[in-house]
């Protein structure tokens, strides 16, 4: 026959051994020790007469979450019944930070970690990690993520309250190693050469305070950028680089038509002369051509072989049946010589004007040549007029277009990540706050 | 099952009857009197009394059923140990096939292990170090905890004696997924036992202790 089976009482009810206060016990004997609300003393609760461990200390705890507070977390209920601060100190500066112990009679032991207002909810780990990598960052593979370390530093308990399930004591040290893969954060401790791995996940304030019936007001806002701390912005790159990746698919596919489609067919090239002096009979008109197919860009080229000279020319490309204009004009010049800094050249003997969508048809070109050096007499040049020239400019100012974008998108990403490492031992070289741990 | 019973199966020092579970009980405790019984042939033996039960709040008890690698188990007995940091059960479980198994709630994280035969390739477990690794099948298990641990009490049946307990050493070693083995320096030589960590909704208990005050979901 079974044990009959008794109702455990909600809590045992004893006295300090140190002040005579009361002192429940509500972890159901799973406690080790329990630091007394009315002195500080540490006594050993596995202790039916609580053997004081340690006396009181001068640090007053005042939890934001009260001991005995109820709450839910996974569908099951859990009371905060112990409460310690620990601290750290790096460069001479102290950080602390306060970790709640959950009790739930038959899943055991959760915690929870708060610093400057941002929440780990922290279980101890029933496996080891699968790889340590060392290195100048090392890193622990642990459930198919990679975590990267953090921070090492000897974190001591500063102040305690209630109920604890190992042998607290005010004042004692362990190493802590954080590895960090948001929004997770592994944890090693050692005591006694025994390495104890947690892993925290990190909670908004809100879940915190709905989960445990607290008021909204009674959990401070986050301060700053916690260790694992999802980053708000991580979602932005990606998606912006999805759209990047259409929007350059379409405009490779457009810059490829482009090229393919054009049929970029000669139609007029024959070379001309213009004597100087002689402007105001300069001006002539060309043989006619046709332009066939669709609306699209007509290309003029200007080749001469000009040599310390230049060269103005004005034109208007005329629809003969129409009478309908185009107008444009463009220099080419050559200059070249030698200084003290060496040979230098200057200006180009080839320019193209672009006229784009121009209607299929029958056109000439007026042509008024002008300007140059005067000693020379008469200087050559060719002119082609080409249908359907491909386009080129257009696209360049397309993609940096679409760049302004991903650099919006990626900028608040990458500078939350630059605020998150600032914190660790792994500060970027350019950061004001460096921080190296004392070890 | 029907059970071979010793004949006159009482307790010898307050005539109760005593009924067992398991065909392979070597021994038992009465639950009226809480004298320890020991199997002799076909007769019982009382080898010692087990006082005040000391409490360790267990959600677990006599009688709980469970189910692990799709095997049910009935829990029948139990050890009691005690530590520098507290104390915890070793739960002794039948499963529906008849063999034994252990359920370990130490600070009431769960591990199901089953002891080992003989042949394992056992260290010396007076030079076993933290952070050693050693290799039983195909998993490789890391030194993660060596406890000393002080006897303190029975309930229920049990494979083996336990009067003449008294400090024993415990080796617990952990691998990448989630196996745990733990050594058991008591016995010369020393048992292996190798199992795995279980959340607790993962056992699918049914027949635990209620605590005042709390319901379970």
């Amino acid at each position: 026959m079974p044990t009959p089976a008794l109702r455990v009482p909600r809590a045992a009810a004893l006295n300090c051994s140190a002040c005579g206060a009361a002192i429940e016990l509500h972890a159901m004997g799973w406690a080790v020790s329990v630091v007394c609300a009315a002195c500080g003393a540490t006594l050993d609760a596995t202790d039916a007469n609580l053997r004081i461990l340690q006396r009181g200390g001068q640090l007053r705890l005042t939890p934001r979450i009260p001991l005995g507070t109820r709450g839910t977390w996974k569908g099951a209920p859990w009371e905060v019944i112990g409460c310690q601060m620990v601290t750290i100190t790096v460069d001479e500066v102290d950080y602390s930070w306060t970790e709640y112990v959950c009790f739930n009679p038959w899943r055991g032991f959760i915690y929870l970690s708060e610093y400057q207002g941002h929440w780990n909810v922290i279980e101890k780990l029933r496996r080891q990690p699968e790889r340590e990598r060392g290195g100048a960052q090392p890193t622990v593979d642990y459930g198919g993520l990679t975590y990267k370390h953090f921070q090492t530093a000897r974190a001591r308990t500063s102040a305690a309250l209630g109920e604890f399930p190992w042998e607290l004591q005010v004042g004692d040290e362990v190493i802590a190693r954080d590895f960090v893969s948001p929004p997770y954060l592994l944890s090693a401790e050692g005591y006694d050469e025994e390495i104890t791995w947690s892993q925290g996940t990190y909670t908004p304030p809100d879940v915190i305070a709905k989960a445990f019936n607290l008021d909204r007001n009674a959990l401070i806002r986050p301060i700053g950028v916690f260790a694992n701390q999802p980053n708000p912005y991580g979602h932005l790159p990606k998606q912006i680089f999805g759209l990047f990746a259409m929007s350059m698919v379409v405009l490779v596919v457009m810059f490829l038509a482009n090229i393919l489609l054009a049929s970029n067919r000669t139609v007029l090239s024959r070379p001309y002369s213009f004597t100087r002096g002689t402007e105001d009979q300069a001006a002539f008109v060309t043989d006619v051509f046709e332009l066939d197919g669709r609306p699209s860009v007509v290309a003029i080229d200007i080749d001469s072989p000009l040599d310390n000279d230049w060269l103005y020319l004005s034109f208007a490309l005329i629809n003969e049946t129409t009478g309908e204009s185009r107008e444009a004009s463009r220099q080419v010049s050559y200059y070249h010589g030698v200084d003290s800094d060496g040979s230098w050249t200057e200006g180009s003997r080839h320019e193209t004007v672009r006229l784009a969508s121009v209607p299929a048809g029958r056109y000439f070109l007026r042509v008024q040549p002008e300007g140059g050096e005067p000693a020379r007499r008469v200087v050559n040049y060719t002119l082609r007029v080409r249908r359907d020239a491909p386009v080129y400019g257009f696209y360049l100012v397309a993609f940096i277009a679409l760049l302004v974008p991903v650099i919006f998108a990626v900028a608040p990403s990458v500078s939350f990540e630059r605020r998150r490492w600032a914190e660790s031992d792994h500060a970027p070289a350019s950061s004001d706050d460096d921080d190296d741990d004392d070890e | 099952m029907t059970v071979p019973q010793p004949h006159g199966a009482t307790c010898p020092n307050c005539g109760a009857p005593v009924r067992f579970l398991w065909a392979q009980a070597v021994q038992t405790t009465c639950p009226y009197c809480r004298s320890v019984l020991v199997r002799q042939d076909l007769d019982l033996a009382k080898v010692g009394e087990q006082a005040d039960f000391p409490a360790t709040g267990s959600p677990i008890q006599i009688g709980t059923e469970g189910r692990w690698r799709e095997r049910t188990f009935v829990v029948i007995g139990r050890l009691t140990y005690g530590w520098a940091r507290g104390r915890w059960n070793e739960w002794h479980c039948l499963m529906n096939d008849g063999r034994s198994a252990w359920l370990s709630d130490a600070q009431l994280e769960y591990a199901m292990t089953v002891e080992v035969g003989a042949g394992a390739d056992m260290p010396d477990g007076a030079r076993v170090q933290v952070g050693e690794r050693y290799t039983w099948g195909d998993t490789t298990y890391q030194v993660a905890t060596i406890t000393t641990a002080f006897y303190l009490g029975t309930e229920g049946e049990l494979p083996f004696t336990s009067y003449d307990r008294g400090t024993s050493r415990f080796i617990d070693l952990t691998s990448v997924d989630g196996r745990f083995a733990t050594i058991d320096g008591s016995e010369h030589p020393p048992l292996l036992y190798l199992g795995e960590y279980l959340g607790f909704d993962d056992l699918a208990f049914r027949n635990l202790r209620e605590f005042e005050g709390w319901r379970e979901t």
